[in-house]
């Protein structure tokens, strides 16, 4: 093997010997550290120049550890520094929570107790007025989501608990001479619409409200005389 | 940064101090360098040492210093004039202290050289980290250590210490 070393100074330094003051030091990767060991096994001349090098490496550290270390000066002159700098500008959310928490920390302690009391007393009110106005708006029905946001706006949104009273209906047959005009003129008058349809002539109508017996029953009468119905009765 | 400055201030000192050869203003070195440290945090990308990166901006803060103070700067001829002086490494060597003699040696070096010895045998920087420091190619760092240490030699052997390398 070729020595790693070259022995006068005018020649230049082999890629090893370039590297031995790192492999002193520690600070080579795996292989090259490797490829050290390997030349100094192998050159008596490379290892007595890592040798001296060891030697320079103490004492580098030697002479550096006895510079000492800086007074208290240095220090205190960093942190006045530091204090004399101006306000760091971070990001705006950040920026914004930070103006907030200093909007706050400004505040006496006993303006920050006044605050929160008077703070308390709008929360109490807002609740008054809101409770109020619910109360006296309320009524039996009441509205969900879903179908406020699925049925059509003119359509039944609305589940009415208020009345016990389910709307009249009446079994209908028209007379054969009626015209779909006057059916559906009629339909209007009564507020009803056709909700089965014609099994044996005969048409289920809804009336549009709920009502009792009585007026039930004076509906089916009125429908009865209507010139356009051949019959009318009563029916769940 | 107390947790920074209390952890790396001594070495940034010491890197200053060899540079600049007058602790006054090695401290306010170190002052300068954690204040751009504060100022420059969000920059720091974390792609190498903390160490590495104090080291490179006091570098660059002492040579800013040494080109203000225009007296610092330490040639051979300088080095020769600190030999003349009584605690000479002739001097040492008579009292067989090797050791004191390198550190006297080391000391008269340019501080082209001491900085590189420093960063590789004190720092424990590689060659890498060297060649981040100082701005100069691997290959560069790896060669101005072979010739500072071919200086440390000569200065050694002209005071009468002969190592056996080379």
């Amino acid at each position: 093997m070729m020595a790693a070393s070259r022995k006068m100074l005018d020649q230049e330094p082999s890629e090893i010997e370039m590297l031995l003051p790192f492999h002193a030091a520690g600070t080579l990767n795996a292989r090259d550290a490797r490829r050290v060991e390997e030349a100094l096994a192998s050159d008596p001349d490379l290892a007595r120049q890592y040798a001296v090098i060891r030697e320079e490496y103490a004492e580098t550290i030697s002479l550096n550890e006895s510079l000492g270390a800086p007074s208290a000066r240095a220090m205190q002159k960093l942190f006045a520094a530091i204090d004399g700098e101006p306000e760091r500008k971070p990001s705006v959310s950040v920026n914004f929570s930070a103006r907030v928490s200093e909007f706050f920390a400004r505040l006496s302690p006993r303006t920050l107790a006044w605050s929160a009391s008077l703070g308390a007393v709008a929360l109490l009110l807002q609740a008054g007025v809101i409770g109020t106005v619910l109360m006296k708006n309320q009524t039996g029905s009441f509205q969900t989501a879903s179908l406020s946001m699925n049925e059509p706006s003119s359509g039944p949104i609305t589940r009415d608990l208020g009345s016990s009273v389910a709307p009249a209906r009446a079994l209908v047959r028209f007379a054969p001479e009626a015209r779909i005009a006057d059916i559906t003129a009629l339909l209007d008058n009564y507020q009803a619409s056709i909700i089965d349809g014609a099994k044996g002539g005969m048409f289920r109508l809804q009336f549009g409200k709920a009502m009792s017996k009585d007026e039930a029953a004076g509906l089916i009468g009125r429908l009865q005389r209507e010139k356009i119905v051949s019959l009318a009765v009563a029916t769940p | 940064m107390q947790v920074l400055y209390g952890r790396h201030h001594v070495r940034v000192f010491r890197f200053g101090l060899r540079l600049v050869r007058d602790e006054q203003v090695a401290e306010d070195l170190i002052s300068e360098v954690f204040l751009d440290v504060w100022r420059q945090a969000g920059k720091f990308e974390g792609r190498s040492a903390v160490t590495t990166w104090l080291l490179a901006i006091t570098r660059f803060k002492a040579l800013s210093a040494l080109r203000r103070r225009k007296d610092v700067g330490l040639d051979d001829e300088t080095a020769n004039a600190i030999e003349d002086t009584s605690d000479d490494p002739e001097v040492v060597v008579q009292k067989k202290d090797t050791g004191e003699a390198l550190r006297k040696c080391l000391t008269a070096l340019s501080p082209e050289h001491r900085e590189i010895v420093d960063l590789v045998y004190y720092h424990e920087k590689s060659v890498e980290e060297v060649a981040e420091i100082v701005g100069i190619p691997e290959n560069t760092v790896k060669t101005r250590l072979f010739y500072a240490r071919k200086k440390l030699a000569e200065l050694l052997k002209a005071a009468g210490i002969e190592r056996g390398w080379p």
